[in-house]
C-alpha cells in the first residue's frame, strides 16, 4: 500500500541540536545490542499499528533496566534531542510514530514480572510485560488483569497505561486507569517519581489519574503495579439477532437501564458477520441486520438469573432470535468471530481504516444510519463493529490505496465520524488515543483555553517539550490554521499530511 | 450566584476559600481565605438512566442527588461520606473522598467522567464528557478529584452511575484484629460479591451484593452472623459518615492509607479498619513522624483527618521532584493563588 512519507521535513523546534555528538555519549551508555542506528534495521521501528503514518527516527534505544532509561533521557534533555517512547507497537493512533530528529526509546527489554502477591492481589511488573503475561502469571492464584484490549496477547502493560486501554470487558471491570495502583515513571529530566501507592491512594494530587492516558507526553514509565481480581466462577454468552441497526442499539440501551451491568455488550453490523462467518464459523445469524453479544459472568446461579433478565429485555426489544451459548467451546466461538473482526477485514478488503469515537448509547442508531449515509457520499463500504455497551464505536472503513483518491476520501468519511461523534455528545477517541492521527480532530473538540491547560500540564512535566513532541494535543498554532482552512475551504477534511 | 459573579470573584485575585455546604470544613490545611459560596449554583443538568451518568451543578446536595438516583433505580456506587451535613457534589469532588465501598466499587474518581471549572483566569473550561470510554486529552476531570479546589472553582460534574444492587446482606464474625486482616484479604482474592468489609472491637463485618442467587451463595460459603437488614444499613452509614461510636469525641483522628495486607501496626490508640484493610483509622494524640514513618514502612501514608494540631500539614509531605511538578500544576490552573490557598499543600 502507499504510505506517507514524514521523513523529509524537519520540525524548526529542534533545529541546531547536535545528534553526533548524543549518539557517541549514547554508545557509552547503552550495551552495544541496545543502540540501533543502521536505516535497515531501524525499519521495522518506522511506524506503530497505524502504518499509514511512518517516519525514521535518528536512532533506537533499548534500555535493558531503569537507571538506563534514566541516562538515556538525562542525555537527551541536555542535548535538546526529542524521544519517542514505545512498548510493543500495537497502538492504532501512531502515538509512536517516531520523530525524525529524535530516539525512539524501545521499552520492550524491560519485560520481567517483579513480584505477584496473590494475598494482596497485586502485581509489580516492568514496563514491557505484554498484558496477557501478567493475567496467565496470575493464573495458578484464580485471579488476573482485567482490562483486556484486543491486542493483549502482544501489548506492553506500559502502552496501555499511556493510552488508558480498555478492551471488551470494561463496562463493568474498568479501564487501565481503574486497575493499576502505583506507576514509577522517569521524567525528561531524569527524575524517578512514584505516582499513587500499593495502598488505594496517595497524597497529593491525583497524578496517577493524570498520567494514564497522557500518550507519553508526560515521562516514561518503567514499572507498574497492578491489581488483580478474582476470575469469575463461570460465563455464558448470549447472541441476539435484529432485523435492523437502530433496533439493535435502542435494545443496548435497554439492556442497561434494566438495571444489567453486562461483563461484555458487542455489536456486530452485517458487513462485519459476513466477513468473519467464512473464517471462524461462530455461527453467527448471517440474516440479520445486526447482532449483539451480551456476556454475564459469575456463580453459575448469578449467570442464570442475568441471562433470563437481558434475554426478556431482548425479546421485548424486538429481536428475531436469541440463542445462549450452551458450553464454554461455543462461548468462546462466539466471541472468536468478534475478535476476529479486525483481521477479517483486512482479508475482505486491501486495506482499512479502523475508528475509535464513542457516543452517548442512544445514539448509536443515529450514527449508523449517518455511517450508511456517509458510504453514499464518500463511496466507500464501512463496516461497524461497537463496544456497545460503552458506545465506543469501531467503524472500519475499507479502501484500497492503490487506487488514486481512495486514501484521501477515507480520511475524510473518517473524520467525518469523528465530527459527529462529539455532535452527538461523545469524543474523538474512547480508547485508541489521539496520538499523531487525531490531532486535527482535537482541534474540533477542545476550545484554545482548554488546550492552553493541556500544554501548561505537559510543561509541569516536560518544560522544555522533548516528549513525544507533536502528539496528542494540537498547538493552538494548528488549531487557528484549521479554522482559517475551513473558513476559506469549507468543509475540509483531515488535511493534516500536506500542511506538516 | 451566577458565573459572572463567580468571575468577578475570581478576577479580583484576592485568595478565596471556596465552600459547598460546609460538612468538610474541617478537612484538610487551616482555611484561609474569603469565602466563596458555592451551594446556590446547585442543580441537575441532565440524568440518562439508560447512559449510566448524571451531570450536576456543584452546589447540588449529595442528598438530592442520590433521591433522585434511587427514583430510576441507581446510585452513587463510591458511596460519597455527607458527615451528616449538607454535602455538596462539588465538595465531594473536591474532596475526593470515598464509602465503605471503595476497595470493591473504586473510588469517587473511578467514576469521574467529565467536570467544567472556572481557573484562576475566569475561564470556564470543559474536561472530559458523559461517555464511559474518552481519551481524548489529559484526564483533568479526574484530576480534580480530591485536588481541595486548589486547581479551580469546580462547577459541574458528569459522573458515571450503577444499578443499586438487587440483593444485600451483612454477615458478622467474632473475630481479633489479626485474624480478621487476613480473612478480609483471602476472601477479596476469591470469586465472592462481596461490597464492603469492616472491623472494629465489635469484630468483622461483610456487606455483600448482587444478584439474589450469589448473596444467597455466598451467605451459606461464609458463615457468621447475618445482621438484621435495617441494622446493616445504619451501620454502613455510621461508618461512611463517620456517625460510628468510635469517631465521637474530640480525640485527634488519623487516617492510615495502607496496602490492605499490612500487618496490625503496633501503634497505640484505638483502631477502626475499612476498605478490607487498607484504610485504618487510630484515635489519639499521636505522634506525627511516629504516624507516618509506621505508614511510610507499610507501604502508605498518614493523614491527620480530623482535629489535633493542622499547623504542621495535614497530608504526608511529598517528596521533592514531585512537589515541583505540583507547583507548576498549581501555576498552570491558577497562577496568581487565588484557590483554596494552604488546603492541599502548606504552600500550594
Amino acid at each position: 500500500m502507499t504510505v506517507r512519507e514524514h521523513s523529509p521535513e524537519r520540525d524548526p523546534d529542534f533545529q541546531g541540536t547536535s545528534p553526533e555528538s548524543l549518539l557517541a555519549e549514547l554508545r557509552a551508555l547503552l550495551p552495544p545490542a541496545s543502540l540501533v542506528t543502521d536505516e535497515e534495521l531501524l525499519r521495522p521501528y518506522e511506524c506503530d499499528g497505524l502504518s499509514a503514518y511512518r517516519r525514521l527516527p535518528l536512532a533506537v534505544a533499548l534500555p535493558e533496566d531503569e537507571a538506563q532509561v534514566v541516562a538515556v533521557l538525562a542525555a537527551c534533555h541536555r542535548a535538546g534531542i526529542p524521544v519517542v517512547p514505545r512498548g510493543a507497537g500495537t497502538g492504532l493512533s501512531a502515538g509512536s510514530m517516531p520523530h525524525p530528529q529524535g530516539i525512539l526509546l524501545s521499552l520492550a527489554k524491560l519485560n520481567r514480572i517483579l513480584h505477584l502477591d496473590p494475598l494482596a492481589r497485586v502485581a509489580v511488573v516492568q514496563t514491557g510485560v505484554r498484558n496477557l503475561a501478567i493475567s496467565e502469571a496470575a493464573l495458578p492464584h484464580g485471579l488476573y488483569y482485567a482490562p483486556d484490549p484486543s491486542s493483549q496477547i502482544a501489548c506492553t502493560i506500559g502502552g496501555n497505561v499511556a493510552e488508558n486501554a480498555g478492551g471488551v470487558h470494561c463496562l463493568k471491570y474498568g479501564l487501565t486507569v481503574h486497575n493499576v495502583l502505583r506507576l514509577r515513571i522517569v521524567t525528561i529530566e531524569g527524575d524517578i517519581l512514584e505516582l499513587g501507592s500499593q495502598a488505594l491512594d496517595a497524597p497529593g494530587l491525583d497524578l496517577l489519574a493524570l498520567f494514564i492516558g497522557s500518550e507519553g507526553l508526560l515521562g516514561v514509565v518503567t514499572e507498574v503495579t497492578v491489581r488483580l481480581i478474582p476470575r469469575p466462577r463461570t460465563a455464558q454468552c448470549l447472541m441476539a439477532s435484529f432485523d435492523d441497526v437502530r433496533k439493535a442499539g435502542e435494545a443496548v440501551a435497554a439492556v442497561i437501564a434494566a438495571g444489567s451491568i453486562p461483563a461484555g455488550l458487542e455489536m456486530m453490523d452485517r458487513g462485519v458477520t459476513a466477513a468473519v462467518e467464512p473464517f471462524v464459523h461462530a455461527g453467527y445469524d448471517l440474516d440479520a441486520a445486526a447482532i449483539l453479544l451480551c456476556e454475564a459472568d459469575g456463580t453459575a446461579q448469578e449467570v442464570a438469573e442475568e441471562i433470563a433478565r437481558m434475554r426478556a429485555v431482548l425479546e421485548r426489544g424486538g429481536a428475531t432470535g436469541i440463542r445462549v451459548s450452551r458450553d464454554e467451546a461455543e462461548r468462546i466461538r462466539f466471541w472468536a468471530g468478534r475478535k476476529a473482526a479486525f483481521p477479517s477485514a483486512g482479508r475482505i478488503s486491501p486495506d482499512y481504516y479502523c475508528m475509535d469515537g464513542t457516543i452517548p448509547r442512544k445514539r448509536l442508531g443515529d450514527m449508523l444510519t449517518a455511517i450508511a449515509a456517509m458510504e453514499v457520499t464518500y463511496g466507500l463500504r464501512c463496516i461497524n463493529v461497537f463496544h456497545a455497551g460503552d458506545g465506543n464505536l469501531h467503524p472500519l472503513i475499507l479502501y484500497d490505496a492503490n487506487v488514486a483518491g481512495q486514501l484521501e476520501r477515507t480520511e475524510a468519511f473518517g473524520a467525518e465520524i469523528l465530527r459527529l461523534s462529539v455532535a452527538l455528545g461523545g469524543t474523538i477517541t474512547g480508547e485508541h488515543g489521539v496520538g499523531f492521527e487525531k490531532l486535527d480532530a482535537m482541534c474540533g473538540q477542545f476550545l484554545p483555553d482548554e488546550l492552553k491547560v493541556f500544554h501548561g500540564i505537559k510543561r509541569a512535566f516536560d518544560p522544555q517539550g522533548l516528549l513525544n513532541p507533536v502528539k496528542a494535543i494540537p498547538s493552538l498554532h494548528r488549531c487557528a490554521e484549521m479554522g482559517r482552512m475551513r473558513v476559506h475551504q469549507g468543509n475540509l477534511p483531515f488535511p493534516e499530511l500536506e500542511r506538516l | 450566584m451566577s458565573l459572572e459573579a463567580f468571575r468577578e470573584r475570581i478576577l479580583e485575585r484576592r485568595p478565596l476559600r471556596i465552600r459547598g455546604g460546609g460538612s468538610k470544613d474541617f478537612y484538610g490545611g487551616p482555611l484561609a481565605g474569603e469565602p466563596l459560596d458555592v451551594s446556590a449554583y446547585r442543580g441537575i443538568v441532565s440524568y440518562e438512566p439508560s447512559e449510566l451518568v448524571v451531570t450536576a451543578r456543584a452546589g447540588t446536595p449529595l442528598a438530592e442527588l442520590t433521591a433522585v438516583l434511587a427514583e430510576r433505580g441507581q446510585w452513587l456506587a463510591f458511596e460519597p461520606p455527607t458527615f451528616r451535613g449538607p454535602a455538596t457534589l462539588g465538595g465531594a469532588m473536591a474532596a475526593g473522598l470515598s464509602g465503605p465501598g471503595r476497595a470493591s466499587h473504586g473510588a469517587l474518581r473511578d467514576f469521574v467522567l467529565g467536570a467544567k471549572l472556572m481557573d484562576g483566569e475566569g475561564r470556564v473550561l470543559t474536561f472530559g464528557g458523559q461517555v464511559m470510554k474518552n481519551v481524548a486529552g489529559f484526564d483533568v476531570s479526574r484530576l480534580l478529584a480530591g485536588s481541595l479546589g486548589t486547581l479551580g472553582l469546580i462547577l459541574e460534574a458528569s459522573i458515571k452511575v450503577l444499578p443499586l444492587p438487587v440483593a444485600q446482606a451483612t454477615l458478622r464474625f467474632q473475630l481479633a484484629q489479626g485474624r480478621a486482616l487476613e480473612t478480609m484479604n483471602l476472601w477479596a482474592g476469591r470469586p465472592l460479591p462481596i461490597t464492603a468489609a469492616a472491623w472494629d472491637d465489635q469484630g468483622l463485618m461483610v456487606r455483600l451484593a448482587g444478584a439474589e442467587a450469589a448473596v444467597r451463595d455466598a451467605c451459606g460459603t461464609l458463615g457468621g452472623v447475618r445482621v438484621p437488614d435495617g441494622d446493616a444499613a445504619s451501620h454502613w452509614t455510621a461508618l461512611r459518615d463517620q456517625g460510628h461510636p468510635f469517631f465521637a469525641g474530640e480525640a485527634p483522628l488519623w487516617r492510615l492509607s495502607l496496602p490492605s495486607t499490612a500487618p496490625p501496626l503496633d501503634l497505640p490508640g484505638d483502631v477502626l479498619i475499612e476498605w478490607g484493610g487498607a484504610q485504618r483509622w487510630l484515635r489519639g494524640d499521636l505522634d506525627a513522624t511516629l504516624l507516618r514513618d509506621a505508614a511510610r514502612r507499610a507501604g502508605g501514608h498518614a493523614t491527620l483527618f480530623r482535629g489535633g494540631n493542622r499547623t504542621a500539614g495535614v497530608f504526608t509531605p511529598l517528596p521533592a521532584p514531585l512537589a515541583t511538578v505540583h507547583r507548576r500544576l498549581k501555576a498552570a490552573f491558577d497562577p496568581h493563588g487565588v484557590f483554596n490557598p494552604g488546603r492541599l499543600l502548606p504552600d500550594l
